[in-house]
């Protein structure tokens, strides 16, 4: 439907048009993502289960799973909240509808067939960075490149005096990522070698994580809580000092991935230290929110985008006490490469980052549908299931990692850590199960606001309205 | 304050990987896997198309001079791309590139010609060094005759085995990195910091869900335990959660008859319920399919 825009003349394409495309093509990924998770998780507790069929091998089927979740989902979601929050915070329209559909259209191309093509093999054997390089040059250029083009434009041609902080986090973080494909891929353009491939697909790594998908999922809750609360910011400065911070302190720990590589050691060293002190823009972030949320915190109960947001704060709070301490020397050869990390690699994106994003893909929509959401029953079930589902997860990840370091230090035949494991496996894939089954139910519940919502007069909010089912 | 955090995290590391030395792993690595594992001009299926050879000599194979113990070269057919090392010597670190242009000859190439190379050890000031000769313009060494001569006996088809385990994603579980704690015990030697130049890509594993597998066949040199685990891992580790690589095989075994894969997952069923005294026996893999170059890949460069 919104395909027929791609050719039409920019004046003529309705205002948030692109929001929508990426916004349904966001929770679809979603649900591809979760599902190939789910599916996954099935391969490791029941090693039998599909077998015997090249592309159902779960080493066919893994980086497709991380994949669908970080560029088909996540970062999708971060350019649905930019194509509505970046003009809506300039009190301007998008610089161009057009390149935005654009941009979604090329994404989902592009990102199909580099998924299509991991899937049967075609990898540069990256973690992370596993599209193979042609593909990547489409996800620079055809995707970041046209997306940064139009929230900078967008902040530009803005009608507020100041930038808040959100389009900060916004125009910032489109800029370091395309940095960050730049460098990070040019190890398979240019065939750099060795640890300096290694170093470089780590560095890729880390920054995607700590320069894009933390930070914009941050960036994301300081426009929708004070939204949706109707209260104001706590405090801008705060903000500033997490947005400052998150650049000085988090663009360098790539090494802290590596500790047990042989790096240079004073490389190492000085990751550690600067991964401490990611300690101190979470801090900044949990607190500017948490105070934000001063007399509204009944919304927590009843309003469901304020749950999903303030859950991914929440959740803020173990991801960077791990995170900052995790990555020490004293604690990392412990944990190191176990199910551990795991747990936490998850607590980052489907725990703090995707329930912000949930929030402002909800929110979002409703406002640019001017429809109210079609179900809060199927919205709470959504929250439940994907709640429930992650700390299932979490926990029995997090406790197979603790058996997997102990395995680790005290010599147990690597047999024994497998056994030990089983049921963790088996947990692991129920509670992913349980996060794709409420993600199914997003997309019908989403599906039917669209055809069926009802309809949110001018001049109001969706969430001021009541709900009819 | 970005261009001050790249400034650390990538220009000054830049100055410590260059001065890297090449250890003997690394050229071994290096000369056995080629330019690139990974989508290129070259290989654009990713199959390990236009890879190297690894070659067992057991004698000299211009005047048949025996050589005791055997002597690993490394053959490039006309048309393959040599290895980044040989390309670019400033790969190799200062004096391995200097040893392997002065006395190796690496210079002195021709891609449409091909080439042999093998890695020696000089001393210099008191070290031992290992550094690459390119035996084709010191002996005379075509790939032709390097080839007939070993047979394909003593053919290790080490890269392209190395793209399979890159392909097939053996390496989202098992990790080639030792760590430098109690690891080693287990596992064997972490790597040394010369022990990567020229590899691409270095796949060390990050989640590792299954034994570290840098070293293993210096602790399991079995290629009839390797082709069973690979066939169904649960037939000589009934708790492993290692999928099956069957698929590996192709569709004829090594006498040219179809492998009946349906008739062989019965029987195994029936094993597995009882119902059956033993497995079914596991086909022999045919010359050229993948699990041949997997298995030489494990048993040639995991030492």
């Amino acid at each position: 439907m919104l395909l027929k825009y791609l050719f039409a003349k920019n004046e003529d394409i309705p205002a948030g048009s692109s929001t929508i495309f990426f916004g349904y093509s966001a929770i679809f990924w979603f649900v591809v993502g979760t599902g190939l998770g789910s599916f996954n998780a099935a391969k490791l507790a029941f090693p039998d289960f599909a077998t015997g069929v090249e592309l159902f091998a779960f080493g066919h089927m893994r980086q497709v799973h991380v994949l669908a979740v970080i560029l088909g989902w996540i970062s999708m979601a971060f350019a649905m909240t930019m194509m509505y929050m970046t003009p809506a915070l300039g009190n301007t329209k998008l610089w161009s509808e057009k390149l935005g559909l654009w941009t979604a259209f090329n994404w989902n191309a592009g990102l199909s067939l580099g998924l299509i093509l991991l899937w049967c093999g075609f990898t540069s054997g990256r973690e992370y960075s596993d599209l193979i390089w042609p593909i990547d040059l489409v996800v620079i250029f055809g995707v970041l490149v046209p997306l940064g083009m139009n929230v900078w434009m967008t902040i530009a041609q803005r009608r507020t005096q100041g930038i808040y902080i959100t389009n900060w986090f916004f125009g910032a973080c489109i800029f370091f990522l395309i940095i960050v494909f730049l460098v990070g891929q040019s190890a398979e353009l240019f065939n750099l070698t060795g640890l300096t491939e290694g170093y470089l697909t780590f560095w890729f790594a880390h920054n995607v994580l700590g320069l894009w998908i933390t930070p914009v999922a941050a960036g994301i809750a300081y426009y929708t809580i004070p939204k949706l609360t109707g209260n104001p910011l706590y405090s801008h400065r705060i903000g500033h000092l997490h947005f400052w911070s998150i650049i000085a302190f988090y663009s360098t720990p790539a090494s802290h991935h590596l500790l047990s590589a042989p790096l240079p050691e004073w490389l190492k060293s000085f990751a550690s230290v600067e991964g401490v002190l990611i300690l101190i823009p979470a801090v900044a972030f949990v607190a500017n929110i948490l105070l934000t949320m001063k007399g509204r915190w009944s919304m927590f109960v009843e309003n469901v985008e304020i749950k999903f947001s303030v859950t991914g704060v929440l959740l803020a709070i173990p991801l960077n006490m791990q995170g900052g301490f995790q990555q020490t020397r004293a604690i990392n050869w412990y944990v190191h490469g176990t199910g551990w990390i795991v747990a936490h690699a998850h607590l980052a994106l489907l725990g703090m980052s995707s329930f912000l994003e949930i929030a402002a893909v909800y929110f979002g929509l409703q406002q640019v549908l001017r429809r109210k959401l079609y179900s809060l029953v199927l919205a709470n079930f959504h929250f439940w299931f994907v709640i429930i589902g992650f700390c299932i997860y979490w926990i029995s990840m997090t406790i197979a990692g603790l058996i997997q370091g102990a395995g680790k230090i005290y010599e147990v035949p690597y047999i024994d850590v497998v056994i030990a494991e089983h049921p963790y496996m088996i947990a692991r894939w129920i509670g992913g199960t349980m996060v794709f089954t409420g993600n199914m139910v997003w997309l019908y519940n989403m599906y039917m606001t669209a055809r069926e919502g009802t309809i949110v007069p001018k001049g109001r909010y969706a969430h001021e309205m009541a709900y009819e089912r | 304050m970005l261009g001050l955090s790249m400034t650390i995290t990538l220009m000054l590391p830049s100055f410590d990987f260059r001065s890297a030395e090449s250890t003997w792993v690394g050229l071994d690595k290096s000369l056995s896997n080629g330019l690139r594992i990974g989508w290129s001009y070259e290989d654009p299926f990713v199959v390990g198309a236009s890879k190297p050879l690894t070659v067992i000599l057991n004698a000299n194979p211009k005047t048949g001079e025996p050589y005791d113990p055997p002597v690993r070269a490394y053959v490039y057919q006309p048309g393959t791309p040599f290895a980044s090392g040989v390309e670019h010597p400033d790969n190799l670190g200062p004096t391995v590139k200097k040893l392997s242009l002065e006395r190796g000859k690496i210079d002195q190439l021709d891609r449409s010609q091909g080439a042999v190379f093998t890695i020696e050890f000089a001393d210099v000031n008191g070290q031992e060094w290992a550094y690459v000769v390119n035996e084709t313009a010191t002996k005379g060494w075509t790939p032709q005759e390097v080839l007939s001569a070993a047979g394909d006996a003593n053919t290790r088809y080490v890269g392209r085995g190395k793209t399979v385990y890159i392909t097939e994603g053996c390496w989202w579980c098992h990790t080639l990195l030792p760590e430098h704690t109690q690891d080693w015990q287990v596992f064997g030697t972490p790597p040394y910091l010369g022990d990567f130049n020229g590899e691409m890509p270095t796949a060390f594993g990050s989640d590792r869900k299954a034994p570290d597998i840098l070293h293993v066949a210096s602790r399991n040199s079995s290629r009839e335990w390797m082709m069973m685990h690979f066939f169904n891992p649960r037939l000589v580790q009934p708790n492993s959660i290692m999928p099956r690589f069957d698929y590996l095989w192709g569709k004829v075994d090594a006498n040219g008859n179809p492998i009946d894969f349906a008739k062989w997952r019965a029987d195994y069923t029936a094993y597995r319920k009882g119902e059956r005294a033993y497995p079914p026996e596991v086909p022999e893999y045919a010359r050229n399919t993948e699990i041949r170059a997997l298995i030489d890949w494990v048993l040639t460069s995991l030492k």
